[in-house]
């Protein structure tokens, strides 16, 4: 079983290093993301959202409904944080005697 | 919890100058998010840090503006909700979700209507920020004075 593990493990990282050199240049301005939609808005970001700042415009509005999930998953995890650090017993099983070892 | 203040009176004095500069600091970065560097989730770790720092070095019982635990997971929540909100405003509007267009509010031009949403949505994720920071520096505190670590 671990010689198979190790075995899958190294085509794979055959494969990924293999698959490197058909990447595209970073930061390349001809790189196919960079040729889809990042001119559309370049240049229309400040007639759409109003905002001077491509940034601000594309998180918080064509991307406004990722940034909220995102702030949803911030605040749960504080959430569950918060939980795990106070020794709450909110929403665990109830202990028995027979857990402990 | 924190009944023993932190600082000198070093501490004492300078916190002075540093906690006001960054809660005003915090809403300048909310406020100059949409055309420079910042936003919301920067102003709210500048926010949090301020009243942070006037937790260690006064103690919990002595500072001015202080936030109960359970009133500061509320709030994280509340600021979510903010989000939602405006997402749902637009919807009453007659657009899609988050579509800044439709806000139920009279404006001169769509520009200032996608601003207004803009700074709705970062005034959320500001009060969610700060008040989870806050509740996680709560939880340790109250774990510490379990274990007897600090009075």
């Amino acid at each position: 079983m671990r010689g198979f593990v190790i075995t899958v493990l190294a085509l794979l990282t055959g494969l990924f290093c293999s698959s490197v050199t058909y990447l595209p240049v970073i930061g390349s301005p001809y790189s196919v993301p960079n040729q889809h939609i990042t001119p559309v808005y370049i240049a229309r970001s400040e007639v759409d959202t109003g905002s001077p700042n491509i940034v601000t415009g594309t998180l918080a509005d064509y991307r406004g409904f990722d940034t909220m999930w995102e702030t949803t998953v911030m605040f749960l995890s504080g959430l569950t944080a918060t939980l795990i650090l106070s020794k709450s017993t909110m929403g665990r099983r109830p202990e028995k005697e027979d857990d402990y070892e | 919890m924190m009944k023993d203040p932190f600082g000198g009176i070093i501490l004492n004095i300078a916190f002075r100058m540093l906690v006001p500069f960054s809660v005003v600091y915090a809403v300048y970065v909310l406020l100059l998010g949409e055309s420079s560097p910042g936003g919301g989730f920067q102003a709210g770790v500048v926010m949090g840090f301020g009243i942070v720092l006037a937790r260690l070095i006064l103690g919990e019982d002595s500072i001015l503006f202080n936030i109960k635990a359970k009133n500061s997971l509320a709030l994280a929540g509340f600021g979510t909700f903010i989000y939602a909100l405006a997402g749902w405003l637009t919807l009453f509007g007659g657009g899609k979700f988050l579509d800044y267009s439709f806000l139920p509010f009279t404006a001169e031009h769509a520009n200032e209507l996608h601003a207004l949403g803009i700074l709705m949505i970062e005034t959320g994720v500001t009060i969610c920020v700060m008040m989870t920071i806050l509740n996680i520096m709560d939880a340790l505190v109250k774990r510490s004075e379990d274990d007897g670590s600090i009075e």
